[in-house]
């Protein structure tokens, strides 16, 4: 596949992402449009590597080249995951002390 | 058109629709599904991009671990549509048009990319993504910061029962 | 003795800092054996450097560089010759005897405002002898300047007294625009000679343009009339008298106000190389006589008298100056300095033991009450009258001599100034002196002579007012007697020579005398038996007010000045400057405040402007990577 469909699908889901972050005030939903962007980044790493890949295999048969790019996804999940972790625990003290889980109540640095 | 174009504009069309419900459903736990629905389309994709381990790892973590967690959150706090709070509408109109453009930018700037002409992604061929060849180079090359994703597991572990314990 | 020239300005430099500095601490004597005893001392090595320098010729000490910069030097020198000991001389010495006479009549002062009188008056001395010891201009004006200062600091010594201020003030604005044009004439010779030495500048004279010279010397002139106050700038030095007598006495008759007249007869060659400037010089010396005199008629505050007088003698130096008798002039300082001297301490004799009461209408028959200050002030008066052999004869003939040479106009206004300064000298005499007392029983009950440490003083400036004449006692009389041509001989060297018949000479000093001594008698049968008491009416009120010129001052130049700044203070800075100020202040409080409603604290409206700004940040990058270069030459 043409490797510009891959990144518009990507473009898309991340800008999806972002809409999401922007229109959306509750933490959680926030929190998953988060992950949205990290997969559209995941998948545009993958994709990357497969265009290097077979960009490579046209000079040589026995390379991987392209590598890198799929260890660097496997790290990006590695992160997230310790970041929901973290994050979710983050929300769920929120939730606690505010009752909510709507981010304009994070509104304390202001004063 | 041969299976694979056909399954990747499937694969495309699902993960988009899904992506958009999970900003417009109002109870959240039909956002996680409809999340998890994504994660499920990307690893179709990865999957014919012959990245078999991401494929597998990204529907054990992501779909599996993570959405659970998420799920887990959001029952645990009994959220739904009601607690759902809602946002000015003008704001939202904002955050829609501002991330439209950022879409409709970039998209014009990679079409103008002169690199990116008739380049084209290796589909369901080629074993870099196998997991003999991963683990070689995670196990050889980045060892160091293999381990060291380990610790941050540990510390991440401790923070969040740290941050989450009653105080 | 040329090694101890630097101790002559020091040694009341270190009175003025150790009384000024310890002032609280020291007691009366210990003040008055400093403040007097650094002048002893000062006076003595004076007198030991006139006679080196009437023996062996000038001294010229370069300490280090003043000023060194490209294309201008200016050394820290000091020229000891003829013209600068003598000064020294009357600096020191009269300085001397109105600091002792000062430790007697200031006594009644607190310790602290008695120190802090003599360290002022010993920080004038440093800075008159600076100016007269001065190798250079700028040192010169340096002296200038603190002689300034200290005038201003003495006139204002009871600073209690707002119109005493007021006076200090006037003084020194007034010596302020003399100074600028002093300031300029430096500046002039600077750029036209490259040097200030006076050595250098008379030698180079020669290469100047006659426009230069007659601006040089004009501009020069203009800073001895603030100075020596002539017309125009003269006003101050009335007012000056708010001041402690012995103050009156030492700078505003005998030493600061003859600074103009030592610093023309030391540039006597660049002032006798322009005809314009020693013109103006005599007219507005022969004005100012007039203008004083007229005036000092219908006074009747003692020192009010006396310094209109001193401006009517200054007039006459200048007078001299102008017509080229340099030595006349240089003369005419010397014996002022001594009778004026004594006559501002006779009158400060007399205020004293009136118990501070100026007015000589309440005065009168003090004769038999003060013996010493009565038979001094008489001498003084007699001297400053030029009543023959007294030395103000002597010195003023010199003068009125080369005045007739010049122009016989000259002479003649300049012998109705004498005669005018007989007139009110002995009005003022006649007045307080004889007749009878017309004071309160009370002021009659405390009338006494004054201590020794006032009549001193007297007694000697009255002999040498009495003497003082008779080393300059012209060719006429007794040839080659006059002592003072011949020691003034190495500094003066373009002294007009008044060659005329010796009858001529015989009949113009026999004319003066006789003039003098009739205003004298007039002055004497007027005012013994009826002195003016009433309110002067129609010319005497307008001299009585002095011609109006403060008035005239005032309409002319201060009012338009204060509606100026008036002007400026009202609409200028108020609405204009602090508008401009405080509208910056209000636009960046307003447009904070407006800014300030952006740091909502809501997380979802800064990830909106940072959406914003990556759009903003992207569309500049692709539309010409212009920010992208920019960055890429900065890092």
């Amino acid at each position: 596949m043409p490797i510009q469909y891959y990144i518009y699908l990507s473009l898309a889901l991340f800008c999806i992402g972002i809409a999401g972050v922007l229109t959306r005030r509750n933490a959680i939903i926030i929190f998953m449009s988060v992950e949205l962007m990290l997969n559209a980044v995941n998948l545009l790493l993958v994709a990357f590597s497969k265009m290097h890949h077979a960009v490579a295999t046209a000079v040589d048969k026995v390379n991987n080249v392209g590598t890198d790019g799929q260890i660097f996804v496997f790290f990006v999940m590695v992160v997230a995951a310790a970041e929901v972790s973290v994050g979710l625990a983050i929300i769920v003290m929120m939730y606690r002390n505010a009752h909510s889980v709507d981010v304009n109540f994070l509104n304390r640095l202001k004063n | 058109m041969n299976v694979i174009q056909v399954l990747f504009w499937i694969l495309s069309a699902m993960a988009l629709v899904s992506a958009l419900m999970v900003l417009l459903s109002k109870n959240p736990v039909h956002s996680v599904l409809w999340l998890v629905a994504v994660f499920f389309a990307i690893s179709g994709h990865y999957i014919l991009l012959n990245a078999q381990f991401i494929a597998i790892v990204n529907l054990i973590v992501y779909a599996g671990a993570i959405m659970v967690l998420f799920l887990f959150v959001i029952m645990l706090m009994n959220l739904n549509k009601d607690t759902e709070p809602q946002k000015n509408i003008w704001m939202k109109l904002a955050g829609a048009i501002s991330a439209g453009c950022l879409l409709m930018i970039l998209v014009s700037l990679i079409k103008q990319a002169p690199e990116l002409q008739a380049k084209t992604a290796m589909m369901n061929e080629g074993g870099i993504g196998l997991i003999a060849n991963l683990g070689k180079a995670l196990f050889n090359t980045y060892v160091v910061p293999f381990e060291i994703s380990s610790i941050l597991f540990l510390s991440a572990m401790v923070g969040a029962v740290v941050i989450g314990k009653k105080d | 003795m040329s090694q101890l020239v630097y101790l002559v300005p020091l040694l009341p430099l270190a009175g003025f800092l150790i009384n000024g500095l310890l002032r609280k601490s020291l007691s009366k004597q210990a003040v008055s054996i400093i403040g007097c005893g650094v002048i002893l001392i000062a006076f003595l090595i004076s007198l030991g450097l006139f006679f080196q320098v009437k023996a062996n010729g000038p001294i010229i000490q370069t300490y280090f560089n003043f000023i060194d910069i490209k294309g201008l030097n200016i050394p820290f020198s000091f020229q000891v010759d003829a013209l600068s000991v003598l000064f020294m001389l009357i600096i020191t010495g009269v300085g001397f005897l109105i600091h002792v006479y000062s430790t007697s009549y200031m006594h009644e002062e607190s310790t602290p405002h008695f120190a802090r009188y003599f360290s002022f008056l010993n920080l004038f001395v440093f800075s008159m002898l600076l100016l007269v010891m001065g190798g250079n201009y700028l040192i010169l004006f340096l002296g200038w300047e603190g002689v300034g200062l200290c005038s201003y600091l003495l006139i204002g010594y009871w600073f209690k007294n707002t119109d005493y201020n007021y006076a200090a003030k006037k003084a020194f604005i007034m010596n302020r625009i003399g100074d600028v044009g002093f300031l300029l004439g430096i500046f002039w010779l600077v750029a036209k000679l490259g040097t200030l030495t006076y050595g250098n500048v008379f030698a180079a004279a020669g290469n100047l343009s006659a426009v230069d010279v007659t601006g040089i010397t004009i501009l020069l002139f203009i800073g001895a009339t603030g100075k020596s106050a002539q017309i125009p700038l003269y006003t101050w030095l009335p007012d000056a008298m708010a001041g402690p007598t012995p103050v009156s006495a030492l700078i505003h008759a005998a030493t600061m106000v003859t600074a103009g007249v030592y610093m023309i007869a030391r540039s006597n060659i660049l002032y006798s190389m322009s005809a314009v400037t020693e013109n103006v010089i005599a007219i507005i010396g022969i004005a100012t006589v007039l203008l004083a005199a007229t005036i000092a008629i219908k006074q009747n505050d003692i020192k009010k008298v006396l310094a209109y007088s001193t401006v009517s003698q200054l007039g006459y130096m200048f007078l001299g100056l102008g017509v080229g008798a340099y030595n006349g002039a240089v003369f005419h300082v010397m014996t002022h300095a001594f009778f004026k001297a004594l006559l501002f301490l006779g009158a400060g004799s007399v205020i004293h033991a009136m118990g501070n009461e100026q007015d000589i209408r309440k005065m009168g028959g003090l004769r038999k009450y003060m013996p010493v200050t009565h038979i001094t002030f008489l001498l003084g008066c007699l001297a400053i009258s030029g009543i023959p052999p007294f030395s103000g004869f002597f010195s003023k003939d010199e003068i009125l001599a080369a005045a007739y040479a010049k122009n016989p106009v000259l002479w003649v206004l300049g012998v109705a100034g004498a005669a005018l300064t007989a007139f009110y000298m002995f009005r003022l005499y006649a007045t307080t002196f004889l007749g009878s007392f017309r004071g309160t029983h009370d002021q009659e009950h405390h009338l006494h002579e004054s201590p020794a440490a006032i009549t001193l003083p007297l007694i000697a400036l009255a002999i040498l007012s009495v003497i003082g004449g008779w080393i300059g006692i012209p060719a006429v009389m007794i040839p080659d007697a006059n002592a003072f041509h011949h020691f003034l001989q190495p500094v003066i060297t373009t002294e007009a020579i008044a060659e005329m018949p010796h009858a001529t000479e015989w009949l113009l000093m026999v004319v003066s005398v006789a003039v003098a001594v009739i205003a004298i008698l007039i002055a004497l049968g007027k005012f013994t038996k009826r002195p003016e008491l009433n309110e002067p009416q129609g010319l005497g009120g307008f001299l009585a007010h002095k011609w109006y010129i403060d008035e005239l001052y005032d309409a002319v130049i201060v009012n338009p000045l204060n509606a100026l700044a008036g002007f400026f203070k009202n609409i200028i800075e108020k609405s204009g400057i602090d508008g401009i100020v405080n509208g910056v202040g209000r636009f960046i409080l307003y447009s904070s405040r407006q800014v300030r409603l952006v740091q909502s604290g809501q997380v979802g409206s800064y990830i909106l402007f940072m959406v914003l700004a990556i759009i903003v940040l992207v569309l500049i990058w692709i539309n010409d990577g212009y920010i992208y270069t920019y960055l890429s030459k900065i890092f």
